[in-house]
C-alpha cells in the first residue's frame, strides 16, 4: 500500500492534552521558566513571596484580555478594542455604583455586562456588516475611549463610598493564604476559557471559523451569530478585566487602557496562537501573559529603564514568533 | 526526433520516514511527449521537483543534452532551459499578463532606476506571436478566464526558451474546446523539438497527446510503453497493480417515482435561467455541460449558499425557504464542494472534527458542553462505514490523501442524514483506483435511499454513474437524458447548444 500519511508523528501530537501547538508552548513554559531561573539568579529580591505575587497581580488584568482576545485570534480576526473597552467598563463600573448608587455585586455584574454589549457591537460590524476586524475593533477603541472620557468628565471615578469594592481584587478568598483575588480570578477564568474552548461547541467553532471559514458556513453552522457569540464572549472577558482594574484602583481612570490591547495581543502571539487564525491554546496564552510580566518585572529588579523593558519585550515578541515559523517549517 | 533531450537514470529520495522515489527513471527524446503517470502519491510530483531543481535527489543521475546537470534551484533550471507549469497557477492576479511573464527579469530604462514597461509589452507580445496565443499582454490576470491564465503560465514557461516543457495537470480547469487549443500548441512545440512531460489522470488525453506514456507506482519505476500499442485498461493496470472496480452502470435502477426534490424556474441574475428539473428518490441525476454552463451555480442556489432571485424549491412535495446553508442542511441537503480545501473541509483540524461539524446540535449536552466521547463513536463508525484510511480519527485532514478527504467530507453529511446530496465534481483530484471507491460508495448511497445530484466535467464519469442526465449551457438547461439516450456525443451537442 502506498503511504496515506505523510505525517504520522502530527496525530500522535494531536493527543496531548493541549491539542495543537504542544510544542510551542513547552517552548514558551521553557522559556518562562529560564527567565525566572536568570531573574532568581540574578536578583535576591526577585523569586521572593511578595514579588512573585506582584508578578501575578500585574499578570491578572492583561492576562484576563488576553483570554478574551485568545478566542478572537483562533478565529482568524484581531481585537484592537478590548484595551479601551475594559477602560469604558470600569468606567461604567464607577457610573453604576458611584453615581447612581447601585449596590456593590449589582454594579459589578452591570459592568461586566457592559464590557460584553461591546464586544456584542463588535461582533456585530463584523459579523452582519462584513467589516474586516482590525477596522471594526479599531472604531471601537476609538469610540470606547472617547465614551469614558466623555462620560465620565474626564475625571477619575472613585469608589471610596463603596467599601469592600477593592477587595475584589486585592482581597483573599481563600482565608489564610495570601493570594489576591485578582490572581485567583485570573486563573479562574484560564481555566473557564480552556472550558469553552476546548469542550464547547462555540470553542469547536471558534476553530472551525479560524480554519475555513467558508467551509464552515457550508457546513450549516450560522457562522455570523457565532461570531458574534465569540465576540461577545471576549467583550465579557474584557469586563472582567475592567471591573478588575477598578477595583484595584479602588477608582475608574478614563485616560487608562489605550495600549492594553497590544500588550494582550502580545501576550496572545508569545503563548503560540497563530495569527492567521485556526490555532491556539488557553494554556499558551497564560503563560505568554506570564512571560510579559516575568519580563518586565526582572528588568525592573534589574534597574533596567522601562524604555528598555519595552523595547527587550518588542524582541521577545519577535522571537517567539520566529520560533513557531521555524517549527513550521521543520514540520514541512 | 530521435535525439535523446533528458535522462533520468536510478533516481532515488527519501523523506524522514517515507522512501518517496527508489531507483526511478524517465526518458524524453526531442519533439515527444511523454505522459506521466500514476495514482496520486506514486511520486510523479517528487521526481518533477527533483528535475526542476526544487528538491536535491539521494542518489541517481540528470543527463540533459547528454551531460549530467547538478540543479540547486528553479531558477538555474529555467535558465537552462526545464520549465515546469504547476498544477495551481502561479500568478500574481493583481498584475497584468507581460508584468508576470517577465516577473523577475523586467526589462529596464534610465540606467536599470525604472521599468520598461513599452519593451515589457512589446516583448510578451512578440511571445505570444510566436506561439500563435491570442493574448493582450495590458490584460489583468485577475480578468482572465482560467483557461486564458492557463496560456499565459504556458507563455511564460516557454520565455526562458525551455526545451523541456513539465506539465503537471494542466487541463483539470479547462473546457474541450480549450483542451483542444492547448494540444495544437502542444503540437507547434514538439515540431519545435521541445521536450514535453505531460502529467494527467486523464487517460482519454494521454492517448490523444503522448507518445510513450511512463507508468510510476509506489515511488517506483513500474514501465514505459508506447501510447499506439497500448489501452487505456493496461495503463490503468499498471498504475493499479490490481483491478478497479468497473462497474459500467449501475446494477439496479432503483429511484423510484418519488420526487424528493422539485426546482421550478430558478432565476439567479445573468447565471441562471428558468432553470426546472426534479430529483427522484434513490436517483443518481448526472448534471454535465461545458465548465461556466452554470451546474455548480444551481447547486449553490439550492444550497443557500447563493440568493436567488425567483424560482420555487420543493422538498417532499412541500414548498421550502432556502436563504442560507443553514435551512439547506436543515431540509436534509448536503453539498459537497468540488474544491474541497476550500469549501468543505477544515484541513487543520482532525477527521472526527470534520465529520461533526454538520451536527453539533445532536453532540451537545446541558449549556454547550460538548459529548467528545459520542463524537468519537460516531466518526469512527463513520470511518470504518466509508474506509477511510485513517490512522485514527484524531488525524489531521491535511494528511489524507484527496480521496479520504472526500470521504470525510461525505461521512459529515452522512452523519447529519442528508437525504439529498449533492456532489461537485466528486473525484476531481482523486487517483484511478480511490475513484472507484467513490463510484461504488454512490451506487451504495443510491441504493440506500439516498438522492444524489451529481455534477460533473468528466463524460465517462457521467455516463457511468448517472440514471439521468441534465445538460446545461450558460446558465439553462438544454437538455435531458436517460442513461439509455445518453452518450459523449448527445451530451456534447445541448452542452454546446446555446440559445439566443
Amino acid at each position: 500500500m502506498k503511504p496515506e500519511v505523510n505525517n504520522p508523528e502530527i496525530g500522535e501530537k494531536r493527543k496531548s492534552p493541549f491539542k495543537s501547538g504542544a510544542l510551542q508552548q513547552i517552548l514558551a513554559f521553557a522559556s518562562l521558566i529560564v527567565l525566572l531561573l536568570f531573574f532568581s539568579i540574578a536578583s535576591p529580591n526577585f523569586f521572593e513571596w511578595s514579588n512573585l505575587m506582584n508578578i501575578l497581580l500585574s499578570t491578572s488584568v492583561i492576562g484576563i484580555l488576553a483570554l478574551g482576545t485568545t478566542f478572537v485570534i483562533i478565529t482568524g480576526g484581531i481585537d484592537l478594542s478590548v484595551g479601551t473597552a475594559m477602560t469604558l467598563t470600569s468606567v461604567m463600573t464607577g457610573v453604576f455604583i458611584t453615581f447612581w448608587g447601585v449596590p456593590t455585586l449589582l454594579g459589578v455584574f452591570l459592568g461586566i455586562l457592559s464590557g460584553g454589549v461591546a464586544g456584542l457591537l463588535v461582533g456585530s460590524a463584523v459579523a452582519k456588516m462584513k467589516i474586516p476586524p482590525f477596522i471594526a475593533t479599531l472604531a471601537m477603541m476609538m469610540i470606547a475611549k472617547g465614551l469614558a472620557l466623555v462620560i465620565s468628565g474626564t475625571k477619575p471615578i472613585y469608589f471610596t463610598d463603596s467599601p469592600g469594592f477593592t477587595d475584589i481584587a486585592l482581597g483573599t478568598m481563600i482565608p489564610g493564604v495570601d493570594i489576591p483575588n485578582a490572581v485567583l480570578i485570573f486563573f479562574l477564568m484560564a481555566i473557564v476559557g480552556y472550558i469553552i474552548l476546548n469542550k464547547t461547541a462555540v470553542g469547536r467553532y471558534t476553530f472551525a471559523i479560524g480554519s475555513n471559514e467558508e467551509a464552515t458556513r457550508l457546513s450549516g453552522v450560522n457562522v455570523d451569530r457565532w461570531k458574534i457569540i465569540i465576540y461577545s464572549i471576549a467583550g465579557l472577558f474584557t469586563g472582567i478585566a475592567g471591573v478588575l482594574m477598578a477595583a484595584r484602583l479602588n477608582s475608574a481612570q478614563p485616560a487608562l487602557g489605550m495600549g492594553y490591547e497590544l500588550e494582550a495581543i502580545a501576550a496572545v502571539v508569545i503563548g503560540g496562537t497563530s495569527l492567521s487564525g485556526g490555532k491556539g491554546t488557553m494554556v499558551g496564552t497564560v503563560i505568554g501573559a506570564l512571560i510579559m510580566s516575568v519580563l518586565t518585572n526582572g528588568l525592573r529588579i534589574l534597574s533596567v529603564p522601562q524604555e528598555w523593558q519595552t523595547v527587550v519585550v518588542g524582541f521577545v515578541v519577535i522571537l517567539a514568533v520566529y520560533a513557531d515559523i521555524l517549527r513550521r517549517s521543520k514540520a514541512k | 526526433m530521435s535525439t535523446v533531450l533528458l535522462k533520468m537514470e536510478g533516481i532515488s529520495k527519501g523523506f524522514p520516514g517515507v522512501q518517496a522515489l527508489s531507483n526511478v527513471q524517465l526518458e524524453l527524446k526531442e519533439g515527444e511527449v511523454v505522459g506521466l503517470v500514476g495514482e496520486n502519491g506514486a511520486g510523479k510530483s517528487t521526481m518533477m521537483k527533483i528535475l526542476t531543481g526544487i528538491y536535491q535527489k539521494d542518489a541517481g543521475k540528470v543527463l540533459y543534452q547528454g551531460k549530467e546537470i547538478q540543479l540547486s534551484n528553479t531558477k538555474e533550471a529555467q535558465e537552462m532551459g526545464i520549465s515546469i507549469i504547476h498544477q495551481e497557477l502561479n500568478l500574481a492576479q493583481d498584475l497584468t499578463v507581460a508584468q508576470n511573464i517577465f516577473i523577475g527579469r523586467e526589462p529596464r530604462k534610465a540606467f536599470g532606476m525604472l521599468l520598461d514597461e513599452k519593451k515589457l509589452n512589446e516583448d510578451a507580445q512578440r511571445l505570444f506571436d510566436q506561439l500563435n496565443i491570442n493574448l493582450n499582454p495590458k490584460d489583468y490576470v485577475a480578468d482572465l478566464s482560467v483557461a486564458k491564465q492557463q496560456m499565459v503560465e504556458i507563455a511564460k514557461a516557454l520565455s526562458f526558451n525551455s526545451k523541456v516543457l513539465v506539465m503537471d495537470e494542466p487541463t483539470a480547469a479547462l473546457t474541450e474546446a480549450e483542451i483542444d487549443a492547448l494540444f495544437v500548441i502542444m503540437d507547434r512545440l514538439k515540431k519545435d523539438g521541445v521536450g514535453i512531460i505531460y502529467i494527467s489522470h486523464r487517460m482519454e488525453e494521454l492517448q490523444k497527446i503522448t507518445d510513450r506514456i511512463t507508468v510510476m507506482r509506489d515511488g517506483e519505476y513500474i514501465g514505459t510503453v508506447s501510447t499506439k500499442d497500448t489501452t487505456i485498461d493496461e495503463i490503468i493496470s499498471m498504475m493499479v497493480g490490481r483491478q478497479i472496480y468497473q462497474s459500467s452502470k449501475p446494477e439496479v435502477h432503483s429511484s423510484t417515482e418519488e420526487l424528493v426534490l422539485e426546482v421550478k424556474n430558478l432565476n439567479r441574475g445573468k447565471v441562471l435561467k428558468d432553470i426546472n428539473f426534479h430529483l427522484k428518490k434513490g436517483e443518481i441525476l448526472g448534471f454535465a455541460g461545458l465548465m461556466g454552463a452554470g451546474r455548480t451555480e444551481v447547486a449553490r442556489a439550492i444550497f443557500g449558499a447563493d440568493s436567488i432571485d425567483s424560482g420555487e424549491i420543493r422538498i417532499n412535495g412541500k414548498p421550502v425557504k432556502i436563504k442560507s446553508p443553514k435551512d439547506a442542511v436543515q431540509h436534509g441537503i448536503g453539498y459537497l464542494s468540488e474544491d474541497r480545501k476550500r469549501f468543505g473541509l477544515m484541513v487543520d483540524m482532525d477527521v472526527k472534527s470534520n465529520i461533526a461539524i454538520a451536527t453539533m446540535d445532536s453532540f451537545l449536552g446541558a449549556i454547550g458542553w460538548m459529548k467528545d466521547k459520542k463524537i468519537k463513536t460516531v466518526s469512527e463508525e463513520m470511518v470504518e462505514k466509508l474506509k477511510v484510511k485513517t490512522p485514527s480519527v484524531h488525524q489531521n485532514v491535511r494528511n489524507l490523501s484527496g480521496g479520504n478527504q472526500q470521504k470525510v467530507v461525505i461521512a459529515k453529511w452522512l452523519t447529519r442524514d442528508c437525504d439529498i446530496l449533492i456532489f461537485d465534481e466528486p473525484t476531481r483530484g482523486i487517483d484511478v483506483g480511490a475513484k472507484g471507491e467513490i463510484y461504488k460508495l454512490l451506487n451504495e448511497l443510491a441504493a440506500e435511499g439516498k438522492s444524489i445530484i451529481m455534477i460533473s466535467s468528466e463524460l465517462p464519469e457521467v455516463l457511468r454513474m448517472s440514471h439521468r442526465v441534465m445538460v446545461m449551457c450558460e446558465g439553462r438547461i438544454t437538455g435531458e437524458l436517460s442513461a439509455e439516450n445518453a452518450s459523449q456525443e448527445s451530451i456534447m451537442t445541448y452542452a454546446t447548444q446555446r440559445i439566443g
